[in-house]
């Protein structure tokens, strides 16, 4: 028996260690986060905290306006999140319950769209924002953030309601619903789940985009809270305890997205990949 | 990728037509908004880079036209070059290893660890190797970019507090380091992706195929080799696809981490090109760098896709 055990546990541990690997990042980012520069400088990054000092995460918050930072980002995702959402049903409904003729050509052209770099459409957008005199305004990022999501969005949804029943759509229609009635009181309540997968997705990834509200939004008050960790980093202006306060704010809203949404993500990523 | 399209019956088409035709209008109404915007913010300025491109324009004044100039430039520029050498081994870190080693993990935890140990463990330890992906790359670039500080750094500290200091080094401050840095964190960034993709897919595959094999004597590995591998071949596409495509976009972790440096050793098209849109201000020439960048991806997605085709 001992030899098929063995081995059993012989993998578990390795995937253990590697988890713990992964997750050492983490953990010694919350370890020093909390640390004085002096205890850094004296006991490294390995020693445990000697007690819960502020000072970094204070400092930084302070140098940012890392709540100012939070609320941009905020503000940003959801209303991207929204609008997307309601591109993206706009489109799929044309496209998955309509039929229109040439949607698969339509839809190629959406998805042929999102793969280009954003660094071929960088400049222009940043020719344009000025000329709408929109540059360093929080609304050029939503807009360009928008249409960039409703891309995998239209894809998404269209598959989806490609399997929409008929029957309760022609259902609704000798009802005398009409079209738009159709969309919102009959499609979109059964399709709260494609929903909230979209709405949390695009939510996330605006979350995350660097390229575009670093250039777009130049000034302080105007940042996101990638942007504003992202740019302290690379001018190298930050110390050893100020550098993980930051790291660790920067990773809590992620993990508070984690918890959140785990189970909305994970199902997320399987629908988003294979339809 | 399946697009539910085609196929409708001919006939059900022709009688259908021109009550269809009245349908399809009203319905094109609601693609319009999406059709306006993206021709604004997506075709339209595409259309203007690649325009650009012609031209040598400092970003000021008027754009002087060169025509092919800038393309000629590029085919001559040594740092054009090495930036997709540095992308190349992107693609290495982002899409070959991760899938590589996502297929193995998941297949261990799908066949064992969930059987022997309960889906709880397989649950924690994907949550484990997926967490990376949720940070913004800029947070992860901010997190690895202290870890590796040559000074201050927690990675030389662990390594000397295991009695292997001797291996410390300045990981992205050596030119002949810094490009293998950046693949390992980016492997450690990429990795729950394939994961949380290739679990998905093992619940689709029929299990008693693993048990008739089992019953044939065939090891783990060959079960591994000769049905998961084979079964898993949609999910394999679409992880590779997603994370070449994302390698050559790949901007966020290279000005985080390294900011292309030092001297040019991480340097990749989609750095390059931002620095001469906003560092040289030689717009014309970054356009041509971007437009380029933009026509690989096409292609190589282009190419993914037929490879698909013929295997399905």
């Amino acid at each position: 028996m001992n030899h098929r055990i063995l081995p059993r546990f012989a993998v578990l541990v390795s995937l253990a260690v590697l988890a713990v690997a992964m997750l050492l990042p983490f953990a010694l980012v919350l370890l020093n986060a909390f640390k004085t520069p002096a205890e850094y400088s004296a006991n490294g990054p390995l020693a445990f905290p000697e007690g819960l000092s502020l000072e970094g995460l204070v400092d930084f918050w302070e140098r940012v306006d890392f709540g100012g930072k939070l609320l941009n980002s905020i503000l940003i995702s959801t209303a991207v999140a929204v609008l997307a959402v309601i591109v993206s049903v706009c489109n799929a409904y044309a496209l998955g319950i309509g039929r229109i003729r040439g949607r698969t050509w339509i839809l190629a052209f959406f998805l042929i769209a999102n793969t280009l770099p954003q660094e071929a459409m960088i400049y222009p957008w940043y020719t344009m924002a000025k000329e709408a005199g929109l540059y360093d305004s929080r609304l050029s990022v939503i807009i360009i953030c928008t249409v960039l999501q409703c891309a995998f969005g239209t894809y998404l949804m269209s598959s989806v309601l490609g399997q929409f029943p008929r029957e309760v759509i022609e259902a609704a229609h000798l009802d005398g619903a009409g079209r738009l009635r159709t969309l919102t009181h009959v499609i979109l309540p059964m399709s709260r789940s494609t929903l909230t997968v979209m709405f949390v997705f695009f939510f996330i990834w605006t979350w995350n985009e660097f390229l575009i509200p670093l250039i777009l939004l130049i000034s302080n008050d105007n940042q996101t809270v990638p942007v504003a960790l992202g740019k302290l980093q690379g001018e190298r202006m930050m110390d050893a305890t100020m550098s993980s306060a930051s790291a660790l704010l920067g990773i809590l809203p992620a993990l508070v997205f984690f918890v959140l949404f785990q189970r909305t993500l994970t199902r997320g990523v399987t629908v988003g990949a294979i339809k | 990728m399946a697009v539910h399209t085609r196929a409708e019956p001919a006939a059900q088409h022709r009688t259908a037509r021109r009550p269809r035709r009245a349908r399809d209008r009203g319905y094109w109404l609601f693609l319009l908004p999406g059709l306006v915007l993206f021709t604004v913010v997506v075709v339209v300025p595409f259309a203007m880079n690649v325009g650009y491109s012609f031209t040598r324009w400092p970003g000021v004044g008027d754009p002087e036209w060169i025509g092919l100039d800038n393309y000629r430039r590029l085919l001559k520029d040594d740092l054009f070059w090495t930036s997709f050498r540095h992308n190349a081994a992107l693609v290495v870190a982002m899409a070959f290893l991760p899938t590589l080693l996502g297929l193995v993990l998941s297949a261990l935890m799908f066949d064992l660890v969930a059987k022997h140990f309960g889906g709880r463990t397989v649950t924690a330890l994907r949550a484990a190797y997926y967490l990376p992906q949720l940070l913004p790359i800029a947070v992860a670039g901010v997190v690895w970019g202290w870890m590796l500080h040559p000074e201050f750094g927690a990675l030389n500290s662990v390594l000397d507090a295991i009695g292997l200091g001797s291996l410390g080094q300045d990981w992205l401050g050596d030119p002949d380091l810094a490009m293998a840095t950046v693949m390992a964190v980016m492997v450690w960034f990429q990795l729950g992706y394939p994961i949380v993709i290739f679990m998905a897919g093992l619940e689709r595959v029929d299990p008693s195929l693993h048990e008739a094999a089992a019953i044939d004597g065939a090891t783990w590995l060959q079960r591994f080799r000769h049905i998961t591998i084979p079964q898993l071949r949609p999910e394999i596409f679409v992880v590779l696809l997603t994370c070449t495509i994302a390698a050559l976009k790949v901007f966020g972790p290279i000005y985080v981490l390294t900011r292309g440096g030092p001297g040019n050793a991480t340097t990749v098209p989609s750095y390059f090109s931002f620095q001469n849109f906003f560092e040289k201000a030689s717009v014309g020439y970054g356009s041509a760098i971007a437009t380029t960048l933009a026509i690989i991806i096409l292609v190589i997605a282009a190419l993914f896709l037929r490879l698909q085709d013929r295997n399905s």
